[in-house]
């Protein structure tokens, strides 16, 4: 079974990998636009975009067709909020880019900036890749500062330049986890954050941060280059918190700041305020599957929390992982079983992302014109027993293979033939 | 100040006495036996008391009976705590509680062999961090069930998943964690009253990075040579004191009055596993190390029941099938520290293709409530990678596997007549994303019924709490 799946699969790639013009035929496609979902469609890529995405079983002149029949076509996936790129091994290995301690240049953590680090031949990537997961927006995960810096939204195709927007957003912990590491109470950390904003807003002209000019700010003069596009309202502030208090705390410095575009994350409370979420127009980024009382910050956690959200009109997106963010399938799998819907779910990992990040070439969506990240499912992919068989990225089809994959591989062959295990490849 | 010298007077008499009856005995053997000194093996026992049942039949329902077998609209009947039929066509009482499964699938209980549940409960706040005794490396003396916190709500929530029977480890910081203990999954006001009745114990045991990095600044080991230095000696010491336990009993029986060896609680736990009593469960990553502790394992002849983690075992299932040792794993944990960093989908379905025992555990408070998503993904992974293992036969990881690694098998593990009606009534195929256990039942009592919010568990302390009874 495995070597006649090898065999067509090479049969596939060989036919196709260097085509320009793509169709995907006859498989049920999720859009992620207005077209929602289509059965027995017919996806046309040509070079790096998507042409298409039509009812029509019809493949004009020159397209290779790739048959979807029985199988379900969706948009790249995107990990809404990991570490890809900025980690390989996250304890006791060396250098993890994600983690972050003080450093002059930056005094209230605004100005550090995650894509001079994104490492495109980190394993992850493809890991992450031959499961559907096409993009990633990634972001510094600790930080002893007040801010996490700023995070990218980067292509997992392992070519090339990685980033595909730097500079994407800044974020700030405003629960249990950002006052313990800003005076140990919600009480400075709210005023500290404050502050910082305000400053970061006053200041209105780039000669008052030169070198030659006074700077007594709580920013570094590099912060408040940092914070400008989050005040102008350009690039989103993620804000991290769970308990329906510190989100109550959230919509109101939306309603000081309206300009702000505000992001909540983790959230495990959020369905307590979701009507208040959904008329301050704030995303939320959760991982549906917490559902214990971790801290006293987290005692509503629910499962229902990803329905709840839909419910009230919130946008949610689903992906909070690094080396396994290829399980957000399954977490919005779970999200449905507790009664979210299968489009919003599907949304949760493509366009709603994509949405809140402002990421460019209409990513997460399968529409005229946008960047050709497709993926070809062998079914319903929020089933755990689903998986990829065709990645495209950029228009291309990806090899399917990892470092995991070659890991089995050889050792399937050892448990076969007795061969010397490190002579197999 | 009078009842003090009383006191003093008392054991001033008491030591004299001691001290003539050791002077006769010198004197002569033949002298007259001080009582026979034994180690109480159960001084917790379990207070365990099942939920009450009716008989009960499921009718028209899927059934994996995780020995292998699967029935298609298919019958099973319990009664008295006990699985009593199971089939096609059943003739049961007329009285019997009838429930409709039709579209439904029902399997054998869950049982996790790794959880944290209780000592290192939710809240996770450092005053609840009961699960590992880092003082040092040789902690065989401590016993899990003593940081059990019933209140723990990551009871109920792995119930509402499916899961009858866990055992609570302690954690890896230490080469000799403690010992383990079995629980019933019907959470309550104490340990013992969740006690897995005439379970036996077992032995937390580490390899690798943790210990290492916990005492490599502690006076070690610092090394993983350290490490299994350390667990050589430990053994030794253990060989030592069964022999002073056997010389003490052989001279008693001879008629001597021996003085009984030094009780001590660490060797009391080593010497139960060189006698088979108490079961090793080892915590291991590689291959390379796993392969080592095997060796160690015939040195000092025990049994090391399961690896656990085992994120290599993939490349060892055939000196795990030899050597008769479980593997325990994650589907697809993998990368979060070097000794994880070779970690593949296929790894449950490689060791089972070996031959060997795979397990699918959770060590996990989230992952112990989907556990049968586990072995779907290891199922569906294998299957793509040319293992062809039906649904009935994985069913094997999730049940009959953990329950024969655990010393429990003979009571539950598995849907035979006769055997604890530990079983779970699913709402779809419980290998899709979207399936929920419906019904719960522990011992023939309903633990947990999806559609009766009244019983679904809630921990003291989530009474009176945001969300408390809530869909969780």
């Amino acid at each position: 079974m495995k070597s006649l799946l090898t065999i067509c699969l090479l049969a596939t790639i060989s036919s196709t990998a260097l085509a320009d013009k793509l169709a995907i035929v006859g498989g049920k496609v999720f859009t992620g636009s207005e077209q929602g979902t289509l059965e027995a469609a017919t996806v046309l890529i040509n070079g790096n975009e998507i042409v298409s995405v039509s009812a029509s079983s019809a493949v004009p002149e020159g397209y290779q067709s790739i048959d979807a029949s029985g199988k379900y076509v969706t948009p790249g996936l995107i990990g809404a909020y990991t570490q890809l790129g900025l980690v390989e091994v996250s304890s006791s290995a060396g250098t993890v880019d994600a983690s972050v301690s003080s450093n002059p240049v930056s005094s209230t953590g605004a100005a550090y900036d995650v894509s001079f680090a994104i490492n495109p031949d980190s394993s992850l990537l493809a890991i992450s890749r031959v499961e559907g997961f096409t993009s990633a927006v990634s972001g510094i995960s600790r930080s002893d500062s007040l801010f996490h810096g700023l995070g990218a939204v980067i292509t997992l195709s392992g070519t090339g330049d990685p980033v595909l927007k730097s500079r994407a957003f800044t974020a700030v912990n405003v629960g249990n986890g950002g006052a313990d590491s800003n005076g140990g109470s919600r009480a400075a950390l709210w005023v500290m954050l404050e502050e910082a904003i305000s400053e970061a807003m006053q200041v209105s002209s780039a000669a008052q941060l030169s070198p030659s000019s006074q700077w007594h700010g709580l920013n570094s003069r590099a912060d408040v280059k940092a914070l400008k596009p989050v005040v102008n309202g350009e690039t989103p502030l993620l804000m991290f918190a769970d308990r329906a208090a510190d989100i109550r705390q959230i919509i109101a410095f939306k309603q000081r700041y309206p300009k702000i575009k505000v992001v909540l994350v983790k959230g495990m409370e959020a369905w307590r305020v979701a009507e208040e979420l959904a008329d301050a127009n704030i995303p939320v980024i959760i991982d549906p599957e917490f559902n214990l009382p971790g801290s006293f910050e987290q005692l509503g956690a629910t499962l229902a929390n990803a329905q709840r959200l839909e419910a009230a009109g919130v946008m949610v997106a689903i992906g909070m992982e690094t080396h396994n963010i290829r399980l957000a399938t399954q977490h919005a799998g779970n999200a449905v079983a507790f009664g979210m819907s299968w489009e919003g779910a599907m949304a949760a990992l493509t366009v709603n992302p994509a949405r809140i990040f402002g990421a460019p070439d209409q990513l997460g969506t399968l529409t005229t014109g946008a960047k050709a990240d497709v993926v070809v499912w062998s079914g319903d992919p929020l089933e755990v027993t689903q998986a990829p068989e065709v990645v495209i990225i950029d228009g291309e089809m990806v090899e399917m293979t990892s470092r995991q994959i070659k890991l089995r591989d050889r050792y399937q062959q050892r448990a076969e033939s007795g061969q010397t295990s490190q002579y197999i490849r | 100040m009078t009842t003090s010298f009383k006191q003093l007077g008392i054991t001033a008499a008491c030591c004299c006495a001691l001290l003539l009856s050791a002077c006769a005995e010198d004197k002569a053997d033949k002298a007259e036996q001080s009582p026979k000194v034994t180690i109480d093996k159960n001084p917790f026992p379990s207070k365990y008391t099942p939920l009450p049942g009716a008989p009960t039949v499921i009718t028209g329902v899927t059934i994996l009976d995780g020995i292998g077998n699967k029935i298609d609209n298919g019958m099973v009947y319990f009664t008295d705590g006990k699985i009593a039929a199971i089939g096609e066509n059943l003739d049961v009482p007329a009285d019997a509680t009838v429930i409709d499964g039709t579209g439904k699938w029902v399997t054998p209980g869950i049982i996790d062999v790794h959880s944290h549940l209780g000592v290192y409960p939710n809240p996770s706040t450092h005053s609840h961090s009961d699960g590992n005794e880092m003082v040092k490396p040789v902690t065989a003396n401590v016993w899990a069930e003593h940081s059990v916190w019933p209140q723990d709500p990551g009871f109920g929530r792995a119930l509402a998943g499916g899961v009858t029977a866990l055992q609570i480890l302690p954690g890896s910081a230490n080469l000799f964690g403690g010992r383990s203990v079995v629980l019933k999954n019907v959470p309550d006001r104490t340990m013992q009253e969740m006690k897995f009745p005439d379970a036996p114990y077992g032995l937390k045991m580490a390899c690798g990075e943790n210990p290492k990095r916990v005492y490599g600044k502690k006076g070690g080991p610092s090394t993983r040579m350290g490490n299994v230095a350390g667990y050589r000696q430990a053994w030794a010491d253990a060989e030592n004191y069964r022999r002073a336990w056997e010389r003490y009993e052989a001279d008693y029986e001879a008629g001597k009055n021996p003085t009984p060896p030094k009780r001590d609680l660490n060797l009391d736990t080593l010497m139960g596993v060189l006698k088979d009593e108490i079961r090793v469960h080892m915590h291991c990553y590689r291959a390379d190390e796993m392969a080592v502790m095997m060796d160690v394992m015939k040195e000092f002849g025990y049994q090391i029941y399961s690896f656990q983690h085992g994120v290599e075992a993939y490349k060892i299932g055939d000196l795990l099938a030899e050597n008769n040792v479980c593997s325990a794993m994650w589907a697809d944990w993998w990368g979060f520290k070097m000794e994880a960093y070779d970690g593949i989908r296929e790894n449950i379905p490689m060791v089972h293709e070996a031959g060997a025992c795979a397990i699918v555990h959770s060590d996990s408070d989230l992952g112990i409530q989907r556990l049968n998503q586990e072995a779907a993904k290891a199922w569906s992974d294998g299957r793509r990678a040319g293992i062809d293992i039906s649904q009935e036969e994985a069913w094997i990881w999730l049940s009959a596997n953990p329950a024969k690694s655990l010393g429990i098998f003979d009571k539950t593990g598995s849907l035979e007549v006769g055997k604890n009606a530990d079983l779970v009534l699913w709402s779809d195929n419980p290998f899709s994303t979207y399936a929920r256990a419906d019904k719960v039942y522990i011992d023939g009592g309903l633990a947990f019924d999806l559609s009766d919010p009244a019983s679904w568990p809630v921990a003291d302390f989530e009474l009176g709490q945001v969300g408390e009874g809530d869909i969780k």
